[in-house]
């Protein structure tokens, strides 16, 4: 495979391989070995709890905005939703769309108050006023199940990136990959901690945002500058799509079921990222609320900018490499933007998106393994199982464990999961964060009455609804076969078995309301109020009170 | 953590919560934070609804290929960009002297 030179594969006959597997792999080396000695240079050695969980909360709002660009800006953001754009057009910038607005729930609502009442993780914040043991049992819960989905969807993803880029179509071959993959994300975590990760995730922000506004710039100068005559070129190009390019309908907008799942979907991304543990884990890496606020500041700046590029890049796609290219490619829509790279710049240029898309995948994986390790070793072990008796090294030494075993299971998760249809677990993580995570957060910083019984009933209420419904819906089972005969594009690819009786791919809709509702009727029907708690969370909340102190621990 | 426990009227937390200057950052913040919240959410789930309820309307060429939806779309990142920059403002120059001042005073008190 490696011989063939790229310059010499039209792209239209590209169907199974693209650029230069050796370029692609170099360049992915390249940034494995520059971030791994720029790890070891700032953050290697022992490490206080603090340290490892949150780099001593000594970043400033500016890295941390950039970071959390770089831990938000997954592969799904990157490569699907240009992909979307250039096979669905407007509804694919219209599924972007909310990924953005979401970040105004943590801006308003959620990013100083949260940086104010906790230090390490998501539980601090929920057990503050409520009966620390049980919340922080059912906090981790959530916690894990919604990091373990996001990971897997990563992980997998990782396994589909291989076969498209590298010219890995083996199974063994793939699978060394994600061990490769998970090996060095687990380095990046023990050898960085926090502090290590947060610089790989800049690092990998400022090459992904640079990458793609390359591509942008150059789509646009073979267009004039005028986006118009992109989208008409676009339009032109796309045989099956034309003009329908432009309006809204041609993804959820077959059905009435499609319509009602795309509210339900865009509530679940709106709701669903201000209960992401791994994006609220970051408003604990600076000192300060204001620190925080610049931080979400940054951070709507880059990825609002990020998706506007995004626009271009996928009709750019449409319009220069053509959707019959896209869809025939391995990776299918995945394959819009680094294809529209190998248009534009040869095998060079894709090599360096594939270089980014591969970063990108280590980078939002390390801060989900830092994050589920934090809640590992301080909410489960530290605070329910030692009851607080703990000494400092300990901790560290179980979150270090954790984060073994959590890159073991990522890696072990994305062998298997890397051939199945598996790209509803991001929706499904958003959707989980969404109502299990949202609802206890914002009551427990805005509602004086909420209490246990609420924070239980509301986190174990939406996690588990959310995972019923998303069982019994049809992108578990039940979906109908593309093609005559074929298999079905649901998780379970026999189109025989069908046990799907919720008509919706996402639970959002039901799930969200129910966790809220749950949350209310489990307070009210329970007297538990700690005055001096409430107090005590509300004023330290809004005057950034006792923070220091919290930080220099 | 958390304060040694004290008797309730001695607990400097309850006490400032029960200031006035305190609950009027309260009502200060809350006021500010909860609008704005209701205005995106309705906005957004506005644009989200004509999209897909409406097609034909969003469909609609304003210029050359560019239709409606997509105009109210972009504004969509102008209202987000808006929000962001109009509450960053608002917070460095309304909220933050407030509530730092509360800060310290608790500072005193807690110290004393």
């Amino acid at each position: 495979m490696i011989t063939f030179s790229a310059a010499l594969l039209p792209a239209a006959d590209a169907a199974t391989q693209v650029g230069s597997p050796m370029l692609n792999i170099a360049i992915f080396g390249a940034f494995v070995v520059g971030t791994l000695a720029i790890v070891i240079k700032v953050a290697s050695g022992r490490k206080t709890a603090g340290e490892f969980y949150t780099g001593g909360a000594a970043f400033t709002g500016r890295q941390n905005g950039i970071a959390i660009a770089g831990d938000y800006l997954s592969a799904a953001s990157f490569l699907g939703i240009a992909g979307a754009i250039a096979l669905q057009g407007y509804d694919g910038f219209l599924y972007s769309i909310g990924f953005l607005v979401a970040w105004l729930v943590a801006l308003l609502l959620v990013a100083e108050l949260l940086r104010n009442t906790g230090r390490f993780t998501m539980a601090d914040v929920l057990s503050y006023r409520l009966k620390q043991r049980p919340v922080r049992i059912a906090t981790a819960t959530s916690v894990i199940a919604v990091s373990f989905f996001y990971l897997l969807a990563q992980m997998a993803g990782a396994g589909g990136l291989v076969s498209l880029l590298l010219g890995v179509s083996g199974e063994t071959a793939q699978n060394i990959v994600i061990a490769i993959v998970g090996g060095v994300m687990i380095a990046y975590v023990l050898i960085g901690g926090m502090k290590g990760t947060t610089w790989v995730q800049i690092i990998k922000a400022v090459l992904l945002i640079a990458g793609t506004a390359i591509i942008t710039a150059w789509v646009l100068a073979k267009f004039g500058f005028n986006p118009s005559g992109l989208f008409q070129a676009a339009a032109d190009n796309s045989p099956e799509a034309g003009e329908k390019l432009f309006e809204p309908g041609l993804k959820y907008g077959k059905s009435l079921t499609t319509k009602i799942d795309f509210i339900s979907l865009s509530m679940a991304l709106v709701l669903g990222t201000a209960g992401l543990p791994h994006v609220l884990q970051r408003f604990y890496t600076v000192p300060t609320s204001k620190a925080a606020r610049r931080s979400v500041e940054w951070a709507i700046w880059l990825i609002g900018g990020f998706y506007l590029l995004t626009l271009v890049v996928g009709y750019g796609a449409a319009a220069l490499v053509g959707p019959d290219v896209i869809n025939a490619a391995p990776g299918k829509a995945n394959a819009a933007a680094p294809l529209l790279a190998f248009e534009l710049g040869g095998s060079v240029l894709l090599g360096v998106i594939s270089g980014i898309a591969f970063a990108t995948i280590l980078a939002v994986v390390a801060g989900l393994t830092i994050t589920t390790s934090a809640t590992f070793a301080h909410d489960l072990y530290r605070e329910v199982f030692r009851r607080g008796k703990i000494e400092e090294g300990a901790e560290v030494r179980v979150a270090r464990i954790a984060a073994i075993v959590i890159g073991i299971v990522a890696i072990v998760g994305g062998i298997f999961a890397k051939s199945q249809n598996i790209a509803f677990l991001v929706a499904l993580a958003f959707a989980v964060a969404a109502s299990a995570n949202l609802p206890t957060i914002l009551y427990s910083l805005f509602w004086k009455k909420f209490n246990t019984r609420g924070a239980l009933f509301s986190i174990y209420g939406g996690l588990i609804s959310s995972i019923v419904l998303i069982i019994f819906s049809p992108v578990v089972s039940g979906k109908a076969p593309l093609v005559e005969g074929g298999p079905s594009p649901s998780m379970i690819t026999n189109p025989a078995i069908d046990f799907s009786i919720f008509p919706l791919d996402n639970p959002g809709l039901i799930s969200i309301p129910l966790a809220f509702f749950l949350g209310w009727l489990g307070s009210v029907t329970s007297n538990e109020h700690n005055p001096q708690k409430y107090a005590e969370m509300e004023v330290r909340s809004l005057t950034g009170h006792g923070v220091a102190e919290a930080v220099h621990h | 953590m958390s304060s040694p426990p004290r008797a309730q009227t001695e607990d400097p937390y309850l006490a400032l919560q029960s200031t006035d200057e305190f609950q009027e950052l309260r009502r200060k913040f809350r006021g500010f934070v909860f609008p704005m919240t209701g205005f995106f959410l309705a906005w957004y789930f506005g644009y989200v609804l004509l999209s897909i309820f409406a097609p034909g309307f969003m469909g609609t060429r304003a210029f050359g290929s560019v239709t409606i939806g997509l105009l109210l779309g972009l504004g969509q990142f102008v209202t987000t960009f808006a929000i962001t920059f109009i509450y960053a403002r608002w917070a460095n120059r309304e909220f933050d002297p407030l509530a730092d001042r509360l800060g310290a005073r608790l500072d005193e008190i807690t110290e004393a």
